[in-house]
């Protein structure tokens, strides 16, 4: 065989077993240099699995690994990383109270007399964050100061520090700002160009387009298709991902409420630090109120400030036109204002990972289920088997731990732990974030359905197909204030780029973005 | 030039620590009647030494996440040891010395290995090996006795040259042998990394399992320095229970003191020797303003209370009460 047809790395007849449940059967995947190479599929189709075996994480039950045509094994992470591959994983891989520089290189530090030579390191650590295009990180800060966007780019640079020949992403960017993609995106083209293999996983069907010169779909474990990226339309593409047939990603648009109804939730001038300014909005009941704007404007903390997770919030909050004070979770719950607020976050704010989808699930119902504070266990199970139907969940048990859910079931147990408690006003923060598609569509359906019987919603996405799909109203937000508000037809891809950059009104909109 | 607020940041619990001790030493030798002078200051050192090589030793294992409940009675044991087999000529005191630190290290390490390979929780682990420990000092000193090299022991809880107190350079050039090239070297980074967070350091391809080792024997190492020391204190060996409890748990008074966090991969054993210092001179003001010594363990835990509050200030900063759990 030509040595020039050999691939950089080979894997095939790769299978992984968890308990009963197939990971990956029987899977292959060959990846060339100087390419970047997208795998798509499905939450629980394998990908991370695939990925954790090729980074030496977790070691597959059969099958074998050729890197240049030989075989290898990997006992552990470092193995495969003086092999020459590197991972930026989705769950980061920094350690939070160590610094920066000592961070990127964690493993194999410069070293004089035996000892970090820890000004080199810095010096290193410097070209290394210039290098992935974040030299505004300081290289002593501590990655516990830093926020998650920034995190995400130290993990690219420790990455890149290890000059390895294979380059894992895995939903690398999922926190990134937009101005951060776009350098992250330049440094993965010349990566490309230096003959480095990536591989790129990513939920962002948009990124891949853009970046990607070949992909494969995974769906059950298995490789199901791999193309010239470009030769398959989004449609075909997400087909192959589901394996049935493509319909609408999303229910029909949401009729409009009419106006001048009592809001369900009205807030005036709410203000937070500098990362809230004057924010006012209302609700009604059965509207779909989305909050756009780039990443990162303040969204997140207005719903939390709605929630009462902040401190020293000023300005007015009413409830059914009473002013009231929400003083943490447990009132805004009560029935009273009953708000539920869906975390961006679910395996720390949203669960309890190792406590089975029951107790998750009654967490914040127990009051409802419980008589003189005794649980009863009856009423639980009866609301639990009804939720449960509702969305769909799949688990094998409800005593099964939550963590042992695919991430579409963890989210939709999330959503359905705060439906126990019939919430009248619902807060979403970016719920579809790294789950697959047809839990997507579930949601989608189901947020029409709360909203037809009349709950008030405000939902917070970083896609802007969500909002314009979903939304009766979007408000745009930046730097921590309102600066536009689109409605109805309004609402259009154009129309809410236009006004999350700032860059003026755009003359398509029928309610034309206000200028603060 | 902003580097010195990352390394304030990133030494704040040491400083404060060191801020604390010297504030305490500062009343403390004003309102002696000899006031500031060597032989009150090697006192002190001889008092507060002994607590902070064992706080040294707690500091390693605490790094790490875990937690070292037998040190105590390692320093017990090797100070039983030592009763035995320092003593005699130059030579055999020697070889009496090194005997005694090869047994804080096998105790260690002894300890690192059941954390490790058999994956117990380092809190009952070192319940279970420390009362083996107290066990085995017993047996070599079933009641209080033997005897020590005098000239060493002279020698080192003296005065060096007239002008600094022994034990002080002692306790100083084990931070230099010991802890500065262990918190400079990789695997005491790694040390860190996995108490700070395991997974990330595992996914990091950190060597988790040699950082762990390494950490728990140095920590045997250093108590056994202290059960050595206690030996020139007090010219004989002890197998006392009370001693050894007492010194575990102010060890980790200490260790807090000093600003190590007991959740792992925060602090310095430099803060924890500060903080067995300034836990110490406790006692030592009490004695200058004519408390009763009967005042003292309520007044050290009023102090360790104190110095936990301090910690919990931030807190009171916090805008977004999701990071009280951060």
């Amino acid at each position: 065989m030509d040595a020039l047809a050999t691939p950089l790395f080979e894997m095939d007849g790769i299978s992984k077993r968890y308990g009963g449940v197939h990971a990956l059967r029987d899977a292959a995947l060959s990846v060339e240099g100087g390419r970047i190479h997208a795998i798509l599929g499905e939450n629980g189709a394998g990908k991370s699995t695939l990925i954790k075996i090729v980074a030496g994480v977790v070691a597959a039950d059969s099958g074998r690994m050729m890197l240049e045509g030989r075989e290898v094994t990997f006992a552990s992470p470092s193995q495969a990383s003086r092999a020459g591959i590197a991972c930026v994983f989705q769950e980061l891989s920094l350690v939070p109270d160590l610094t920066v520089a000592d961070n990127i290189f964690i493993s194999d530090p410069p070293r004089r007399y035996g000892l970090i030579d820890r000004a080199a390191q810095r010096r290193m650590a410097e070209a290394a964050l210039a290098r992935a295009g974040a030299s505004d990180i300081h290289p002593m800060a501590q990655i516990r100061d830093l926020p998650l966007s920034r995190r995400q780019m130290v993990e690219i640079a420790k990455a890149l520090a290890r000059n390895p020949r294979i380059l894992i992403l895995d939903e690398a960017t999922s926190a990134l700002t937009q101005s951060d993609v776009t350098k992250v995106f330049d440094v993965l083209k010349r990566l490309r160009q230096e003959g480095l293999a990536l591989l790129y996983i990513s939920h962002r069907m948009q990124e891949i387009a853009k970046l990607a010169d070949i992909c494969t779909v995974f769906r059950n474990g298995r490789n199901v298709a791999t193309y010239e990226a470009g030769t398959k339309s989004d449609n075909e593409v997400v087909e192959l991902m589901i394996g049935r047939e493509y319909r609408h990603v999303f229910p029909p648009k949401p009729r409009p409420v009419p106006a001048n109804q009592n809001p369900v939730l009205e807030i005036a001038n709410l203000s937070w630090s500098d990362r809230l300014r004057n924010v006012s909005l209302s609700v009604q009941a059965g509207e779909v109120v989305g909050l756009g704007g780039l990443d990162g404007q303040g969204q997140r903390e207005l719903l939390l400030a709605l929630f009462g997770v902040l401190r020293g919030v000023t300005g007015g909050l009413r409830i059914d036109g009473k002013a009231v004070t929400i003083a943490g979770p447990r009132s805004a719950k009560a029935p009273r204002v009953g708000m539920a607020l869906i975390p961006e976050d679910r395996k720390t704010e949203g669960l309890m990972l190792p406590m089975s989808v029951r107790d998750n699930l009654s967490f914040a119902a127990l009051a409802r289920v419980s008589k003189a504070g005794v649980i009863d266990f009856g009423a639980e199970r009866r609301l639990i088997a009804e939720v449960m139907s509702l969305l769909a969940i799949r688990a094998s048990s409800i005593d099964a731990p939550v963590g042992s859910l695919s991430g579409g079931n963890q989210q939709k147990v999330v959503i359905a732990k705060w439906l126990m408690v019939t919430p009248r006003i619902i807060l979403l923060n970016d719920p579809t974030r790294g789950i697959d598609v047809g839990t997507k569509q579930e949601l989608y359906k189901l947020l029409r359905r709360l909203a037809e019987s009349g709950v008030a919603i405000i939902f917070y996405s970083t896609d802007y197909d969500e909002l314009i799909n979903c939304c009766n109203r979007v408000l745009v937000l930046y730097d921590g204030s309102v600066i536009s508000e689109l409605e109805g037809e309004g609402i259009t891809d154009r129309a809410l780029v236009a006004s999350a950059l700032s860059i003026g009104a755009d003359k398509g909109s029928p309610a034309p973005a206000v200028a603060r | 030039m902003k580097d010195w607020r990352y390394i304030i940041r990133e030494q704040r619990g040491t400083l404060i620590a060191m801020a604390l001790f010297v504030a305490m030493f500062a009343i403390y030798v004003t309102n002696h009647p000899a006031g500031f002078t060597l032989n009150v200051v090697t006192t002190a050192s001889n008092k507060g030494v002994l607590l902070a090589f064992v706080a040294m030793a707690q500091t390693l294992v605490v790094v790490t996440a875990g937690i070292d409940l037998s040190l105590g009675m390692i320093f017990v044991l090797t100070n039983c040891l030592a009763s035995w087999l320092v003593t005699g000529s130059p030579l055999e005191t020697a070889f009496g010395v090194a005997a005694v630190l090869a047994a804080g290290l096998a105790c260690g390490m002894l300890n690192g290995l059941i954390v490790i390979f058999g994956r117990l929780q380092p809190i009952v682990t070192t319940i279970a090996t420390g009362a083996i420990f107290f066990g085995m000092a017993l047996l070599l000193r079933p009641v209080p006795g033997g005897e020590v090299n005098q000239d060493l022991a002279d020698a080192l809880t003296g005065k060096l040259a007239d002008k600094v107190p022994a034990s002080l350079v002692v306790l100083i050039a084990v931070v230099l042998v010991v802890w500065i090239p262990f918190r400079r070297s990789l695997t005491g980074r790694a040390a860190y990394a996995t108490g700070s967070s395991e997974a990330a350091a595992y996914m990091s391809g950190v060597a988790i399992r040699k950082a762990r080792f390494v950490a728990y024997s140095l920590a045997g190492l250093l108590a056994g320095i202290g059960g050595l020391f206690l030996t020139f204190f007090t010219y004989s060996g002890e197998a006392s229970a009370a001693n050894g409890n007492t010194y575990t748990l102010y060890s980790i008074a200490a260790v807090v003191l000093g600003g190590v966090s007991l959740f792992g991969g925060v602090g310095s054993a430099i803060g924890a020797i500060f903080g067995a210092f300034a836990f110490r001179t406790i006692g030592d003001l009490l004695f200058v303003f004519d408390l009763e010594p009967l005042w003292q363990p309520l007044f050290q835990g009023v102090v360790l209370l104190l110095a936990v509050c301090l910690g919990a200030f931030r807190l009171l900063q916090i805008r977004n009460r999701l990071d009280y759990f951060g």
